[in-house]
């Protein structure tokens, strides 16, 4: 009787064990209501006038989930990014592969910059993408900056590959690179 | 008595009728291998009929060489001793040479199938007939991008869900998609072609008989993968050119201020962000092309027909219609939502 109790306390630690990895792969198709997500007590500076309120309660919903962030790659070539960030290594604008952020890396901090905009070319994408595509995005710049957890990291980018991978290569002929010991005149 | 179990026997027969009917169903219609429409089609539909009347055939020779078998060994006297029964020499030769004969006849017919399929595959795999028309198809989580190729760029066409061909003319396509691999499969016209990202395929149809074929993606390609559908008008040569010309326009300027604040509504918004309307600002490659949004039949890659509630239903709220779609629910005012879909009215 016990063994089977047993047995059963087993199954049931792994049937958790499996459901682990649901809030990972969680996909909210549906925000209700859409763009409900505020972005309005986001603020630029810690300082305040006042009794400082130290918690502002703005959170990314979308941290640490591998399809926001899958999403957010996906915006990220839709709606242009890579023209000026270029897949994350930069060019135009900064790279958003290392560790240096200007505006800060917070989520909120990159949700405002994408908003806003920011001075020298980053432009406004207001009232351009919802507001949950807009944290879908701040999701992935983070992963790509490392700063999502190792479960929804993406892999980098191919085109930040610094070898072409090989189905992207030309399909060559093959060609001999071992020639036979006895083929070499003496 | 009688009559009850003459009722319960008909119910019988009407559950019977009613569990196949389904099978049926799918036979003919605007979407079915079995109602080809074109050469690609009646080849496969041809091999199809070949293979199953020979099948049949088969089958109930094989079925009746066993019943009468069996009702042959039931009358006879039982065998007692099984050692004591030995065949005379006659009944051994009939026995050979039934053998050779059924194993001469399976090898004919399946060299038959094998003709007639290696014929099949040659006719389905050549163009059929000259000077075909060019369509470039781009597959999309989950809907189509429909190209006219034209060596005047103000001259191609772009269009999405509704592939329009002129009557009794090939149709060359050629289709890469941009995400993952998805199939092309209009049933009345010809079989599946894959769609794959990174690579070109090339396929082929030509509709005989004028009408509307309804197709649909047939490779797994995410969740809607179901609604991925797409129609092929296959219309007179004159109407397949007018409808050309019709769609090489860019959009007309909205005259009214209703309309006037739509375009705008469209342009400031997140629209724009994925869609062009050829003649605005929009231009936008993520999603389906909209200058002549108004002259389609369905939305949402034949989710829904395209009317103006339908549309106003699909650009509140797509998730609820398509979950997973790539398109965005939208907040919009119920003024500006009236003047957008006044504007969408008039992209003929």
């Amino acid at each position: 009787m016990s063994r089977q109790s047993n047995r059963l306390a087993a199954l049931a630690a792994l049937v958790a064990l499996g459901l682990i990895g649901c809030k990972r792969e969680q996909r909210r198709f549906r925000e209700t209501p859409p763009a409900a997500t505020a972005s309005n007590a986001i603020v630029m500076s810690t300082l305040q006038p006042g009794p400082a309120i130290v918690e502002t309660g703005i959170r990314n919903p979308y941290e640490d989930n591998a399809y926001a962030v899958s999403e957010g790659k996906r915006l990220f070539d839709q709606m242009n990014c890579s023209g000026c960030h270029s897949h994350g290594g930069g060019g135009i604008g900064p790279p958003l592969t290392d560790n240096e952020w200007i505006y800060g890396s917070d989520p909120q901090n990159i949700f405002s910059t994408i908003v806003e905009g920011r001075p020298n070319g980053m432009p406004s994408f207001r009232g351009k993408i919802p507001n949950y595509q807009v944290w879908e995005l701040v999701a992935y710049v983070r992963a790509l900056g490392g700063l999502q957890g190792k479960a929804v990291r993406t892999t980098r980018d191919d085109h930040m590959m610094y070898k072409e991978s090989e189905q992207a290569r030309d399909q060559g002929h093959p060609t001999p690179t071992f020639v036979p010991p006895t083929s070499v005149k003496q | 008595m009688t009559v009850q179990r003459s009722r319960a026997q008909l119910s019988a027969v009407t559950r019977f009728a009613l569990c196949i009917a389904p099978f049926f169903s799918a036979c003919s219609g605007f979407q079915s291998v079995l109602d080809p429409k074109g050469p690609r089609a009646e080849a496969v539909a041809k091999l199809h009929w070949t293979l199953t009347a020979i099948a049949t055939i088969v089958y109930i020779i094989v079925i009746s060489a066993l019943l009468f078998a069996l009702w042959r060994a039931s009358t006879r006297p039982p065998v007692i001793d099984e050692h004591e029964h030995h065949e005379t020499p006659e009944q051994a030769d009939v026995m050979k040479r039934g053998v050779v004969i059924a194993i001469a006849a399976t090898v004919v017919i399946m060299l038959t199938f094998v003709v007639v399929s290696v014929s099949t595959g040659s006719t389905v795999a050549r163009v059929g007939g000259t000077k075909p028309l060019r369509i470039d198809i781009v597959g999309h989580q989950w809907w189509w991008e429909v190209k006219y190729d034209d060596p005047d760029p103000q001259n191609i066409v772009n269009t999405a869900n509704e592939i329009h061909v002129p009557v009794g003319r090939p149709v060359l396509i050629k289709m890469t998609s941009t995400d993952v691999i998805h199939s092309f499969w209009a049933p009345n016209l010809g079989g599946k072609k894959d769609l794959i990202p990174g690579h070109e395929t090339t396929t082929w149809f030509r509709a005989d008989t004028a009408g509307v074929y309804r197709g649909q993606c047939a490779e797994f390609c995410g969740h809607q993968h179901a609604k991925m559908a797409f129609y092929v008008v296959a219309e007179p040569r004159l109407d397949f050119e007018k409808w050309l010309g019709q769609q090489r326009e860019p959009a007309k300027t909205p005259t009214d201020s209703l309309t006037q604040s739509g375009e705008r509504v469209f342009l400031s918004g997140t629209c724009a962000m994925c869609h062009s309307i050829a003649g605005t600002g929009a231009g936008g490659t993520v999603g389906p092309d909209l200058t002549h949004l108004a002259s389609r039949r369905t939305i949402a890659a034949g989710t829904l027909p395209l009317t103006t509630g339908n549309l106003a239903g699909w650009i509140l709220d797509p998730q609820s219609i398509k979950p997973g779609a790539k398109m965005p629910p939208n907040q919009i005012d119920p003024q500006a939502l009236q003047a957008l879909l006044a504007y969408l009215g008039t992209l003929k």
